[in-house]
Formats: C-alpha cells, sequence, structure tokens
C-alpha cells in the first residue's frame, strides 16, 4: 500500500463546522474525504489482490462458485447454515425433523474400506454403524470406526490452509501447486513425487495413475506405517505376484494362527470375527416347559407359605433363567452330544484377543514364530521342511489338520516375515484349503508395493536430491517412519513439499504447505472392501473446518484445480458404469453403501515352499513393535474415546508400556510401573513396564503411535514413541535390545486391577466333551447354591407386555471391546482422562471384564462384557432416597438423572458394580465443537449423577412409538441396543423375553445359560451363555 | 472457703466423691457461674490456645467445603467401587460420639445415677455438637447438596416423595428427631441456670442475653414441678432415641446387600460402639476442661472411674460384635463373607483392621485395673485411643466392604485426598470450637443439679456457711 498522506486537518475542520444536523463519523481519515479513504471504502477486502480481476483467478472463482451451487443442489447433508429457523417451504425426502437419517458411506483403515451406516440429527453424524449390506461389515464396526465421529469434530483438527507455518488460503496453494505441475510438466515429471498411504480407491487411484501417464517420471510411493508389506512379500515369494489373501473361516474346522491377529485387528477382522464366532456358537435343541408358577396352581392362596418340596424340582427346572422364561420356548439346534466347534491354535509372542479365543495357545517368541511353522510344515509332510524342533505338538496338530484336509487353515500374521506367509500358503495348498477355506485374489490396492521398499527409496531419493516436489497425502511419515530412515531430515531435502493431513501433527511442521484434510464422514471418495467390493464414501456433512480431499489435491496437480471430489468421484464413475442407468446405479449404489458385482473374482495360484529365511543371529531379548490395540498407529491418538478404551488384554488405558513376561521380569528384576530404558540398535527410548501373562520370554513389546508431540490436546505426551526404535530392517521384531531400569513407580490408569476370578465363578467355562456329557456345566459353579424358590410372600410382578432381556454368549465374545465405544458415543458418555482413570472413575457403561485362568507363563484368558444386569429385584432400587433409579413396566431398571441427587448408595449395593457416577463435571460442556457428536435422544449428565447402561432406552422407546403407530408389537430384533449393534460376532441378543419365538428367549433356555452371582436373588435379566473350550485331546493329555 | 479459694486450687475428692467437701449451695452456684462470668482477662491461656487451634482446624471445613461445592464430591478420594468414604465414616463417628449426651443425661436419669450430674450437661452439649458435625455430613456428600431437601417428604410440584424403603430416608428421620430432642432436652436442663446466670450477671448485656434465653424462669416450687415433669418426660422421650438413632444408621449398612455390611449384628452392635466412644470422647473432653477450670472437685476421679466402668463395659459388647461378625462369616458358609473377613484381617487394609483390634479392645482391657481408670494421664490416654479405633472401626466397615465385593474386575482401592482430611480435621475444630465457646459462655455443669446432690448427700449443710467436715459418701 501507498505511505498515508497526512491529515489535512484544516479541511476536517472546516467540514465539521460546515456540517448541518449529526454527523457521524468514525475516523478523521472518513473526515477527510482522502482518496485513501474512498478507495478503502470501495474496496471491501481492503489489502488483498481483488481476484476476480485476474483473469486466470476469475475463471477459478466462478468454477468454484458454480459447483457449490451445484453441490448444494445435490446433497442433504451439508451443515445447516447459521439462520433463522423457518419450516421448510419443501422439505427434503425422508426428512422428518426429530428422526435421524442413516447414510452409507465408508471408512478405511490401512487402505481396507468397510461399509458404514452412519446416523445423522439434522444433519450432523452421531453415530457410526456398520453396514449390514457390506460384506466386510455386515453390519457390524469396531472401535475405530465408532470412534471415527470423534475425531471428525476433534476441535484440535487442521482448520487453514499454512504455508511456512503463517495463515495462507487454498486458492495461494492451488496457486503454487499449478506451478509445480508446470515445473514438473517440463521435466515430464521428473523430481515429482506423492507419497500416500495405502490406496484402494479406484478413483483416487485413477486419477494418480493418470498423472503419471502424463508425466512418466513422476512417482508414487506408499507407506503404511502398520500395513500389509509382509503379506505382499509373503505372496510374492509364494506365488510370484501379489495376492491378496481372503479366509473363509465360516468353513474352517481347524484354524492355526501363526501369530495373526485375525480376531481383532487387521483388514477383514469384523467378518472373520463373525465367521469364526458362528463356528464356535453352539445352540441346542431344547425345549423348554417351566412348572406351573406356585401362585397360578390350584389352591394357591396369597401370602401363604409356598409348600416346601416344589423349591428345589422349580428351581432346577425353571430358574436356571433367573427371569421366567414364557412358557414353551423352542430353540432350533442341535442336541448336545451333536455340538461341533472350530478348533483354534495360535502361537504367537504377545497374547492377543485371538490368542485368547485359542483352544491351544501356544507362547513364541516373534523370531521363533518361523521355526515353528517350520515344524509345523515338517510334521505335514511339506517337501523341503525341516523340522526345527521348537514345536513339540507339531506332529498332533498336523495330524488335526489333515484329519481336516480342505476344512481348516493356517493364516500367518502380518508381522511375520514373509516366510512364514509364503509358508501358510504352502500349507494351505499341502492341505487342500485354496480355493475353500482360503481364497485369493488380485491385490485391492491401488499401487501394490512392498512399501517400506517404496518409502526407503523415497528417502534415498529425497536425500540424494533427486526429488524436487513431495507431495504427502494423509499418514504422518514423519513421525512413523522408521526411524533409521530420518524422513524428516529427507523432507528439509525437498524444495516444495505439501502434506494434506487431519491434523497440524509432526509432518505439517515439516513441509512448506499444510492443508488440512476433510475426514472421510465429509469427503466424496470411494474405497475397496477386502475382498474388493467398492463402495463410495459419500459426506455426511460439509467440511467442517473447509477440508480438502486427496481428490482435490491430485485434481489440482493435474491441472483440475476447483474440480470438487463429487465431480472426480462421479465423473470417474461414469467412465466405469457408461450406460443410460447411470443415474440409477449411482443413486443405488450410495444408498446400498456398495457397488454391486464389484467383488473381485479368486485367482488360481500356486504355491511353492519358500527357503528358510536367514536366521538372524538371536541374541539377548527380542524387541516386537505392534500397533497399538487402540489406537493403532497414532492416528487416533487424539480421540479420547480410544485413548480412555481399556486395551483388550490388559485393560490398560491412556499408556502404552513395555510388556514383559513374568519370567524375564523376574530374571531382569523388574516389576510393573517400573520404568526401563529401551536400547536398540543404538537409540534409546524410557518407558513402563507392565508385566503381561501370557507373553513370551526373553520378549518384549512394544506399542506403536503413542509419545505423539503434536497430536492434539489430547493425545500430546501420552506414553513413549516406539517409532523412535523402529527400523525399516527390523519393523516387526528385532534382536538386542537392552533393558535398563530407570525409575520406578509409572502410574498406570488400568480399569482392571484384578486378573483372576480369585475363586469366584464369573466366567464359567467347560470342555466340549463335558458339555456333550453335562449341557448344565453352568450349574457346577460355586455361587451357584440352589435358592429356594419363593424369597419373598409376594407374586411376581406380572409382565403383560414387553419383558426385555440380553444374553450374552462368551463362546462368541471375542474380547475386542467395539460395545465398549459403541455404547460411549450412542450414550453421550464422558471421557474423563488418565488421571481420573487412575482412581477408578472411568464411566463405560458395558466393560469387558478380562481374567486369567491357570499359571502366569501361558494362561487362559477370558472375557466377559459387562453392561447393567437390569436386575428384577434390583438391589439398587431398594436403596435410592429419592426414587431416582426405578424398574419400568418392561422390567428395565432405569435411571432418571434429573431425579438423583447423587447419594451414591445404588453404586454400592451394586453386587455387579456397573453403575457410574459423575464425580465431577465429566461431560465436555465447554467445547463447542464436540456439541455436535453428541446423541440428542440422551441425556448430558451433569456433575453429581449417577449414571448406567438403560438397554439403550432411546432406541425401545423409538421402537415402541413406531410400532404403536403402527399398532403392532415390536418384531424380534426391531431393537438394537448400540452394543448389539456393533458386535461384530453377535454375540449378545436382545429382545422381549416374553416373545418364546425371539432369539434371547431362545437363548435364555439353553443349558449353558447361567446369571452372574445368582445366589444373591437380584435375578439379572442379562444372563450369559458359558463358553466352551474345544482342545485337542491328543494335546490335552499330554 | 471462700470462691477465692476454690478458684485457685481445686481437690480432687478421690474415687468415692462425687463432689469434693467444702461445698454449700453458694460455693456451688459461685464456682461454677464464674467459669461464665470471670473477666475475659481471667481465662485461663489453655482456653484461649485450644480456641485459636479450633479455629484453624475448622478452616479445614470452611475451605474443603468451599472446594467441595464448587468442584464436586470428585475432590475427594472416593471412586467406584467405593462410593462412600471419608464423609460416611465421619457422619457414622460423629454420631456415635454424639450418643453419649443423652445417654448420661436421659438414661442414668432413669436410672437415678446421680453421679451424672456434674457431666450431663458437658455431654448434652458435647452431643449437639457432635450430631451437628454429623449432620452436615449427608449434604457435604451427595453429588447434588443443593437437592438435599429432596430427602425430606414435602407435598412438592413434581408429585414425588422419597423413596421409603431407603434406610437414608428413615436417616434423614432419626437423626433430625434426634437431634431435635436432644437440643431440646439440653436447653429444657440449662433453663434454671441460665435464670442464675441472669441474676448474677455482672453486665447489662449479660443480664439482657441471659434473662430472654431463661424465659422467664423465677424458681418458683410450681416452675420447679413443672419442670422436673417436663425433664423426666423428655428423658423417657430421649431414651428410645439414644438406641434408634444408631440402629437406623447400621440400617445404612445392614439394608445392603454387601459382605460386611448385610449382618444382623449391626443394629446393637452399632449403639454399643456408638455409646463407647461417646464416653470416650466425654472422657477425652472432660479431663483438660476440669484441669484448665479447676473442676476436678466437681468432676471427680469418681466421675472418670464410672465413665471408665462404661467405656470397659460397652467396649466388650462391641468385642463381641467383632467376634460374632468373624464367627457369622465362617458360619454362614458363604464364600464372599469368608472371603470379605479374611480380606480385611489379611487384605491391603490389614494394618488399620488389626489397628482398630489394638485400639478398641486390647488397649481398653487395661481399664479392669484400677490404677488406669483412676489415673488421669492414663484414661486420657484411653480415651483417645478409643477414639481413634472408633474411627477406624466405621472406617474398615466403609471401606473395606466397598473395595472388593462380588466381582474380583471391579475391586479397587481407597485413597483420601487431602480434602478428605481437610473436612475431617475441619469438623473436629468446628466441634472443639464449639465445645470450647460452650465451657466458656455457659454453665458447663449443672448449678442445680449439683446443689440438688448437695442436699441429698447432706442436708444439713444446706443453709449455713461451713463446710461438712466428713466426706459424702454416694
Amino acid at each position: 500500500m501507498k505511505e498515508k498522506p497526512a491529515l489535512d486537518l484544516n479541511k476536517i475542520r472546516a467540514r465539521l463546522e460546515s456540517a448541518q444536523g449529526p454527523l457521524y463519523w468514525k475516523s478523521l481519515e472518513e473526515l477527510a474525504e482522502t482518496e485513501e479513504f474512498q478507495a478503502f471504502v470501495e474496496d471491501e477486502f481492503a489489502g488483498r489482490s481483488p481476484e476476480w480481476i485476474h483473469p486466470a483467478n476469475r475463471r477459478n472463482f466462478l468454477k468454484l462458485m458454480g459447483a457449490s451451487l451445484a453441490m448444494a443442489g445435490v446433497t442433504a447433508c451439508t451443515k445447516q447454515p447459521k439462520e433463522t429457523i423457518v419450516p421448510y417451504v419443501r422439505q427434503p425426502e425422508d426428512f422428518v425433523p426429530g428422526l435421524p437419517l442413516y447414510y452409507a458411506t465408508a471408512m478405511q483403515m490401512g487402505g481396507v474400506g468397510t461399509g458404514l451406516l452412519v446416523t445423522s440429527h439434522l444433519g450432523r453424524p452421531t453415530k457410526v454403524d456398520g453396514n449390514p449390506d457390506h460384506p466386510g461389515s455386515l453390519g457390524a464396526s469396531d472401535y475405530f470406526h465408532q470412534a471415527s465421529v470423534l475425531t471428525m469434530y476433534d476441535p484440535d483438527r487442521g482448520k487453514a490452509v499454512s504455508n511456512k507455518g503463517q495463515i495462507s488460503s487454498w486458492v495461494s496453494f492451488q496457486a503454487a501447486l499449478g506451478a509445480t505441475r508446470e515445473r514438473a510438466l517440463l521435466k515430464n515429471g521428473d523430481g515429482l513425487r506423492i507419497l500416500t498411504e495405502t490406496v484402494t480407491s479406484p478413483t483416487l487411484s485413477a486419477q494418480i495413475q493418470g498423472l503419471l501417464k502424463e508425466m512418466p517420471s513422476a512417482k508414487w510411493h506408499s507407506y503404511e506405517p502398520c500395513g500389509r508389506h509382509n503379506a505382499y512379500r509373503g505372496a510374492m515369494l509364494a506365488f510370484g505376484r501379489p495376492v491378496n489373501s481372503i479366509y473363509h473361516f465360516d468353513q474352517a474346522d481347524v484354524i492355526v494362527s501363526l501369530d495373526a491377529d485375525f480376531l481383532s485387528c487387521g483388514p477383514g477382522n469384523l467378518i472373520y470375527a463373525r465367521q469364526f464366532a458362528d463356528k464356535r456358537r453352539v445352540m441346542t435343541n431344547v425345549t423348554h416347559t417351566p412348572q406351573p408358577k406356585e401362585d397360578e396352581q390350584e389352591g394357591y392362596q396369597a401370602g401363604a407359605i409356598p409348600s416346601r418340596p416344589n423349591q428345589s424340582a422349580g428351581y432346577a427346572d425353571e430358574n436356571r433363567g433367573p427371569i421366567n422364561l414364557p412358557p414353551q420356548v423352542q430353540a432350533q439346534g442341535k442336541p448336545p452330544g451333536e455340538t461341533t466347534q472350530n478348533r483354534l491354535y495360535v502361537m504367537e509372542p504377545s497374547p492377543s484377543p485371538t490368542g485368547g479365543m485359542a483352544d491351544h495357545h501356544f507362547v513364541v517368541r516373534a523370531s521363533e514364530v518361523e521355526a515353528v511353522a517350520w515344524d509345523l510344515a515338517a510334521a505335514l509332510g511339506l517337501s523341503g521342511a525341516t523340522a526345527t524342533g521348537k514345536l513339540k505338538e507339531a506332529a498332533a496338530i498336523a495330524r488335526d489338520l489333515q484329519a481336516h484336509k480342505g476344512a481348516c487353515v493356517v493364516v500367518a500374521g502380518d508381522h511375520q516375515p514373509p516366510a512364514v506367509h509364503a509358508l501358510a500358503h504352502a500349507m494351505n495348498a499341502a492341505l487342500g484349503n485354496a480355493g475353500k477355506t482360503v481364497t485369493y485374489t488380485d491385490p485391492i490396492e491401488g499401487n501394490p508395493s512392498d512399501q517400506l521398499e517404496s518409502l526407503r527409496q523415497l528417502v534415498a531419493d529425497m536425500n540424494a536430491g533427486k526429488v524436487d516436489s513431495l507431495i504427502i497425502l494423509g499418514g504422518n511419515p514423519v513421525y512413523s517412519s522408521p526411524a533409521d530412515l530420518d524422513f524428516a531430515a529427507a523432507l528439509k531435502k525437498v524444495a516444495v513439499n505439501a502434506y494434506l493431513g487431519l491434523f497440524p501433527d509432526e509432518t505439517s511442521v515439516q513441509t512448506t504447505w499444510y492443508v488440512p484434510e476433510a475426514h472421510y464422514l465429509e469427503s466424496w471418495s470411494d474405497v475397496r472392501g477386502l475382498d474388493g467390493t467398492i463402495s463410495f464414501v459419500q459426506p455426511l456433512i460439509a467440511p467442517l473446518y473447509g477440508g480438502k480431499t486427496a481428490h482435490e489435491v491430485v485434481a489440482t496437480l493435474a491441472g483440475n484445480p476447483g474440480k470438487l471430489p463429487y465431480d472426480v468421484v462421479r465423473d470417474y464413475w461414469q467412465t466405469q458404469h457408461n450406460a443410460p442407468d447411470f443415474e440409477i446405479f449411482w443413486a443405488k449404489a450410495l444408498h446400498d453403501g456398495v457397488v454391486p458385482n464389484t467383488a473381485f473374482k479368486t485367482v488360481e495360484v500356486s504355491a511353492k515352499t519358500p527357503q528358510p529365511s536367514a536366521a538372524k543371529p538371536a541374541q539377548g531379548i527380542e524387541i516386537v513393535f505392534r500397533p497399538d490395540p487402540t489406537i493403532w498407529d497414532g492416528s487416533f491418538a487424539n480421540n479420547g474415546w480410544l485413548q480412555e478404551l481399556p486395551k483388550p488384554q490388559n485393560k490398560m488405558t491412556w499408556d502404552n508400556a513395555v510388556w514383559i513376561s513374568p519370567a524375564t521380569a523376574q530374571q531382569q528384576n523388574l516389576n510393573t510401573e517400573d520404568v526401563v530404558e529401551l536400547k536398540y540398535q543404538g537409540r534409546t527410548v524410557t518407558g513402563p513396564v507392565w508385566i503381561m501373562p501370557g507373553h513370551a520370554n526373553d520378549s518384549v513389546t512394544v506399542h506403536l503411535g503413542f509419545g505423539r508431540t503434536r497430536a492434539g490436546e489430547v493425545g500430546n505426551e501420552v506414553g513413549f514413541n516406539a517409532y523412535l526404535l523402529r527400523t525399516s530392517t527390523d519393523p516387526n521384531a528385532g534382536f538386542g535390545v537392552e533393558l535398563r531400569k530407570v525409575g520406578g513407580g509409572h502410574s498406570f490408569a488400568t480399569t482392571q486391577h484384578t486378573q483372576t476370578m480369585e475363586g469366584t465363578a464369573p466366567v464359567r467355562v467347560a470342555g466340549l466333551e463335558e458339555y456333550k456329557k453335562k449341557p448344565q456345566f453352568v450349574e457346577e459353579s460355586q455361587d451357584d447354591k440352589p435358592l429356594p424358590k419363593y424369597l419373598t410372600l409376594y407374586p411376581d410382578y406380572r409382565y403383560e407386555g414387553y419383558k426385555w432381556g440380553m444374553t450374552i454368549d462368551l463362546n462368541a465374545c471375542v474380547g475386542c471391546s467395539a460395545c465398549v465405544v459403541a455404547c460411549q458415543s450412542e450414550n453421550n458418555i464422558a471421557v474423563v482422562g488418565k488421571m481420573e482413570v487412575t482412581r477408578g472413575r472411568h464411566m463405560h457403561w458395558i466393560r469387558v471384564d478380562r481374567y486369567f485362568k491357570g499359571n502366569w507363563d501361558n494362561p487362559e484368558l477370558y472375557y466377559q462384557p459387562v453392561p447393567c444386569m437390569q436386575c428384577e429385584n434390583a438391589p439398587c432400587e431398594l436403596v435410592c432416597p429419592v426414587a431416582a433409579t426405578v424398574h419400568s413396566g418392561d422390567g428395565i431398571n432405569q435411571m432418571v438423572y434429573n431425579r438423583c441427587v447423587g447419594t451414591r448408595y445404588c453404586s454400592n449395593n451394586c453386587p455387579y458394580k456397573v453403575r457410574r457416577f459423575n464425580f465431577l463435571l465429566y461431560s465436555d460442556w465447554y467445547t463447542e465443537s464436540l456439541y455436535g457428536v453428541r446423541n440428542p435422544n440422551v441425556t448430558v449428565r451433569s456433575r453429581g449423577v449417577m449414571e448406567k447402561c438403560t438397554y439403550c432406552i432411546q432406541r425401545i422407546n423409538a421402537a415402541k412409538i413406531q410400532s404403536e403407530k403402527e399398532n403392532r408389537r415390536i418384531a424380534d430384533g426391531e431393537i438394537v441396543p448400540a452394543c448389539v449393534q456393533a458386535c461384530p460376532t453377535q454375540a449378545i441378543a436382545f429382545g422381549d423375553i416374553n416373545d418364546p419365538k425371539s432369539r434371547v428367549a431362545q437363548l435364555k433356555a439353553q443349558a449353558r445359560n447361567y446369571s452372574l452371582l445368582e445366589d444373591l436373588n437380584t435375578r439379572p435379566r442379562t444372563t450369559y451363555l458359558g463358553r466352551l473350550r474345544n482342545p485337542n485331546p491328543e494335546i490335552e493329555k499330554g | 472457703m471462700k470462691i477465692e479459694e476454690l478458684e485457685q486450687k481445686a481437690i480432687d475428692p478421690g474415687p468415692d466423691k462425687i463432689i469434693a467437701p467444702g461445698f454449700n449451695y453458694a460455693t456451688v452456684t459461685d464456682k461454677i457461674a464464674n467459669t461464665v462470668l470471670m473477666p475475659v482477662e481471667k481465662t485461663p491461656r489453655q482456653w484461649w490456645v485450644t480456641l485459636l487451634i479450633a479455629f484453624m482446624a475448622m478452616q479445614g471445613l470452611v475451605a474443603g467445603s468451599f472446594w467441595l461445592f464448587y468442584k464436586g464430591v470428585g475432590v475427594w478420594g472416593i471412586v467406584i467401587p467405593i462410593a462412600w468414604g471419608y464423609a460416611i465414616v465421619n457422619f457414622v463417628w460423629w454420631i456415635g460420639i454424639g450418643h453419649a449426651g443423652t445417654l448420661i443425661s436421659a438414661i442414668l436419669l432413669l436410672l437415678k445415677q446421680d453421679w451424672r450430674t456434674s457431666i450431663n450437661r458437658f455431654s448434652e452439649a458435647m452431643t449437639l455438637f457432635a450430631v451437628a458435625q454429623a449432620g452436615m455430613f449427608p449434604i457435604l456428600h451427595m453429588g447434588r447438596p443443593w437437592l438435599g431437601y429432596w430427602l425430606i417428604p414435602y407435598p412438592s410440584s413434581m408429585w414425588l416423595w422419597p423413596q421409603p424403603r431407603s434406610p437414608l430416608v428413615w436417616d434423614v428421620f432419626a437423626v433430625t428427631t434426634y437431634l431435635t430432642v436432644s437440643l431440646i432436652f439440653w436447653f429444657i436442663g440449662l433453663v434454671p441456670d441460665l435464670a442464675t446466670m441472669r441474676d448474677r450477671a455482672k453486665h447489662k448485656w449479660q443480664a439482657l442475653t441471659f434473662g430472654m434465653l431463661s424465659m422467664g424462669w423465677r424458681g418458683s416450687a410450681k416452675h420447679w414441678s413443672r419442670y422436673q415433669m417436663a425433664y423426666l418426660l423428655l428423658g423417657g422421650l430421649a431414651t428410645p432415641l439414644v438406641v434408634s438413632v444408631h440402629t437406623v444408621v447400621s440400617f445404612d449398612f445392614a439394608i445392603s446387600l454387601l459382605p460386611g455390611w448385610h449382618t444382623t449384628i449391626f443394629p446393637p452392635y452399632f449403639v454399643a460402639g456408638a455409646i463407647y466412644s461417646g464416653f470416650a470422647m466425654v472422657v477425652t473432653l472432660a479431663i483438660p476442661a476440669r484441669k484448665w477450670f479447676h473442676l476436678e472437685d466437681l468432676i471427680t476421679m469418681r466421675h472418670l472411674d464410672c465413665m471408665g466402668k462404661l467405656m470397659l463395659g460397652t467396649g466388650l459388647i462391641v468385642a463381641y460384635g467383632y467376634m460374632m461378625e468373624a464367627f457369622m462369616s465362617w458360619y454362614s458358609g458363604n464364600p464372599h463373607e469368608m472371603f470379605m473377613y479374611m480380606n480385611r484381617a489379611t487384605g491391603p487394609y490389614r494394618f488399620f483392621f488389626w489397628m482398630l483390634i489394638v485400639c478398641n479392645i486390647l488397649i481398653p482391657q487395661s481399664l479392669w485395673s484400677r490404677k488406669v481408670r483412676q489415673n488421669v494421664p492414663r484414661l486420657f490416654f484411653v480415651s483417645l485411643v478409643v477414639n481413634v479405633g472408633m474411627w477406624l472401626e466405621r472406617f474398615i466397615i466403609v471401606i473395606t466392604s466397598l473395595h472388593r465385593d462380588f466381582l474380583p474386575s471391579s475391586w479397587g482401592m481407597y485413597y483420601p485426598t487431602q480434602w478428605d482430611w481437610a473436612v475431617l480435621t475441619g469438623t473436629i475444630g468446628f466441634f472443639l470450637l464449639l465445645m470450647t465457646l460452650f465451657v466458656r459462655v455457659l454453665p458447663s455443669i449443672s448449678i442445680f443439679e449439683v446443689r440438688e446432690v448437695l442436699h441429698h448427700l447432706a442436708p444439713h449443710i444446706a443453709d449455713d456457711d461451713l463446710a461438712p467436715q466428713t466426706g459424702m459418701g454416694d
């Protein structure tokens, strides 16, 4: 701007004097009527170059304007503008104020998409669930899906494009990218690199491939810190080509997992867990005919003392289900004697939920899994396989596998070296499993590659000065790339670098440009599922913070600045489905959440037995790197729900730890809460020790994803950063870590302090053979003293209408904890932070209890989800002085927050300790962006109020209202509480016990049905089905 | 003996007398009234020191409750599963302490134990002040204290009443009734003495204050006759309350299904414990008070001896309660009950459990010996130990039962925070403050009742100014 001339004071004075009437003025400049001031008034955005005057930019501007107008017409899921609320003149289709809408979309983890159904309240996405039509979900979801909605509302997300730390604009970035394009075009793309995470989006792949076609010398690198490079290399080793392995556990009677945690993490875990549980589920053919109740018998007089002889008989027959079942419940199934179950062998170094489900769990160091695999291969008679003698049960397992040829499967974990994968492929081929329990398809990735190698090349090129422009799309490579590559240092040698990411994080501070990324709930895209099925990603809301998608960045780079992601995706699909019915196809695929017939065809491949990998010197203690169970590779570090979610194995929150076996701890003279310095390949980090029963000896496990410095308010400085030790040569496990105790007294925030059942029997377990002989094994417990049938003179309350109940099948529960986060999301449950969890004040309405049984070196693991039992004789109701917790007419123990004065007596008297108390103001009342994530149908609790599981009363009532409008009874399965909905294994069933055909009534009629602490006569409505183990008799005996 | 002499030195007449020789009606009145009417500058220095300490300790309560109301009950150490902590421990402890006064006044009145006269006013005041401390806790303890009135049955616009099956509602009735009756009983007992104060007042404001409080008492025969009847009736009314209050408080625990709480022995065991702690507190307070105000001749070794015996007796009932708890947990055959007792004795809080056994059972056995009962420092020590022991008892009952109940997955630990301690010391400070003020501004020993005792003991000295030459047996 020109320098301001001095003000002409005389002129001002003259003007003021000559003025008639009141003269309002803002500044002396205005009074002086200088030229500058006039210009200032005319230029609304003074000091900025007017975009529309510049011819090139005006075109962009108009494009943007036009596109946004078009967008406004096509989507019903934009953020509501801030204006006076008036009724719709023309109401959007299906929209009823107060009722939510559901949109199908998809979320990718490690590139693999899962179809989702997202609940939208007045344009706000509030809850994420699985899409029942999607083959990778079947309606289930895991906690990453559930918690992703919180990330979308995260106030720490990137809000502005920045250049060298200064706030800039998308338009300037587009200009810069345009310049990069011009430069790259001149060099045929040489020096231009794109770094993505694993990309399976056909549109994005096509975009990037198109770009590479235009500039053949440009390169596309992919890197995923917890990716599947071993699986890729294993497939290359076995088949000579990349394939995508899909397992079919629904056809497998015997499963051998070589360090594969297929039930709880990794691609396909939801569907795998479902298939696994289906083979494990036991439904017995029963006809349940209870004896007539005493008060219905002839000669019954109210108040009469019931006759004694009936008591035990009545108990044995009827009271197994503590809530009276309706007469004649019939369950379809096999007689107990014919029950079958699959059998799972797990060999792993570090306990996983899959290991917890194992019938035989072998604790094997990560480096020795390959040896174990060779043993197994040798026992199976694979040519070229030599036994190492590490697994003495190999012969027995091999016999079991061979007895189930074509109906068994060997699964190699993604953390295991390529040789193990190749061996698994070879064993599956030898056992005739290929094409039956495991099928192979083309890789789903748009850029199938050895990602570690890809990154290593990129860094080498960057260091060599061969890269002048690097566009990073997602990920957080500065934080998560292997320590030996030193990505940050290499980045400094790249002239133009840009980073598109959800958060301003460790990477964004190192790059020149940072562009906030649109969350998947704000984006248009598409993604492939594990079997290749494509789902569209459609936005539920306009980007909250103006985030951009990778499609837009690549489009800009490809010379289409301003092309909107909607157009990019739609245009791509128009080329894929070039038919007159495109509109119908498009609308249907968007509605259903899957693009029909896009699953890959299976390919025939022949596996060859690999060579044993060069043995690394097994010196000292082994270090195993794993993604964290709840915050994964660190990308969820700023998500409070996931930080506070107890890790399935050790119920620890808000931390990572150095997992170590009890024996090694003793040997190293370490204890839980000690702080050790880990020295590995010359690098050190310091972290606290956690003694993990069932961990391999001479081995430590560290979890990645913690120790973030720029994750955001929630995730900063939580835990230690294990990436600092991880090298590209040994990304999964390596030898020679040194432990040195440097301190003690680290405070862990765990939600369960007692590890064992302490002589009680909350979880009841039997072997399959035992069950066949005695299906009522659950009665054999110490807690289970026969209760007199009538402990009260009053007759039971008669539930004429509905009588809600729940069963949890411990046979099916894999302890994955998806229910916990689903419940948190549905019921607006507060996050309390590490300090409060340390004290024992976490708020989860459903918790997954974990018990160890047996010896510490290789214990059995049992999971037990515990929501409110909704007792018929609820001890909490009796003691509340203000009637804030009362029984409903359909049997639910209700909590009336408004009435609660907070005496906490109910919690004391609850034998299950499922009640949670707002000791302080835990709900975040002040962060505005988090208002949006709340379910408007559930009260946000204030301080001083008790809360607990309600069986999702809001959903029950919504269904009731609907059924009453339609003058019918609620059908079985119509009400789905959040935990039931999320559960990948359908372990939880909910419904009307009064309906003899309901699933829950049938499950309650099962011989395995028992209630927790039934000797207290609380008569819970939530009951459990005892767990069955199916050990190999040959091994069990030896 | 002149009043000046009495003021200077007070001779304990030993364990046989309830009043020292040498007193007549006038000197009794002079002596006791003097503690109230003495000029400010003559107040014993220890009184000032105690007042200051008590006032400072009370700030814990002020700050503690301010912070509590501002932040929520989360400032305390309570968690799930131990949702009740110091607030309930302190509540039960203070309520227990508040039992001695009414017991001494009412039951001993009905039993015609005339040694009670020297200490009944004092212990009644202690009762009131202890119940006042206790009464604060249910409010402080609530998650939403501003809604505490919902526990009171009143015709609310929400058409909701308290839930009558909850023992917390019974508590409201029991404690408020007890507080009301104790207050009336104490005040009625004060009226004749207040009139004495009015008549002997040295300043106009004193005369006016005491005059108003004495409600026109003129000492006529009719007044006395009605007074005696009213006092007796109130005594009769208060007597069942001594038993009922702590019975109801024990129901807070006994009604629940928690091992360690769900016990039928709780009502008698709680009442005995309450009286035990109440007597201990009376002894704890009486010993310094009689020393500083030179009241050894009125609160004699005989009183201390009697109270020692009562402590021993109630302590043995409490010991029996402990024994029965242990026995029943074994005899029930219930694994949860058995575990609960084993956990108390060997679990993480075992130190406090064994401390409790030492404080409440072992050390008080020394009271069998006269050498302890009739030795002021020793008795004082035992009384302090019992106070601590009874607090520990409530701690053990509340905390250890809760911290490990049925499902091992939910077990936890309770660690009090500084705010827990602040409120506890704060109430002790407040209680001491009230007691300290009381002994200075109101006659802490019943003048007219001591005179009555004097009359019963030696009617001949009633009118002349001669001290009796021989001791007065009881």
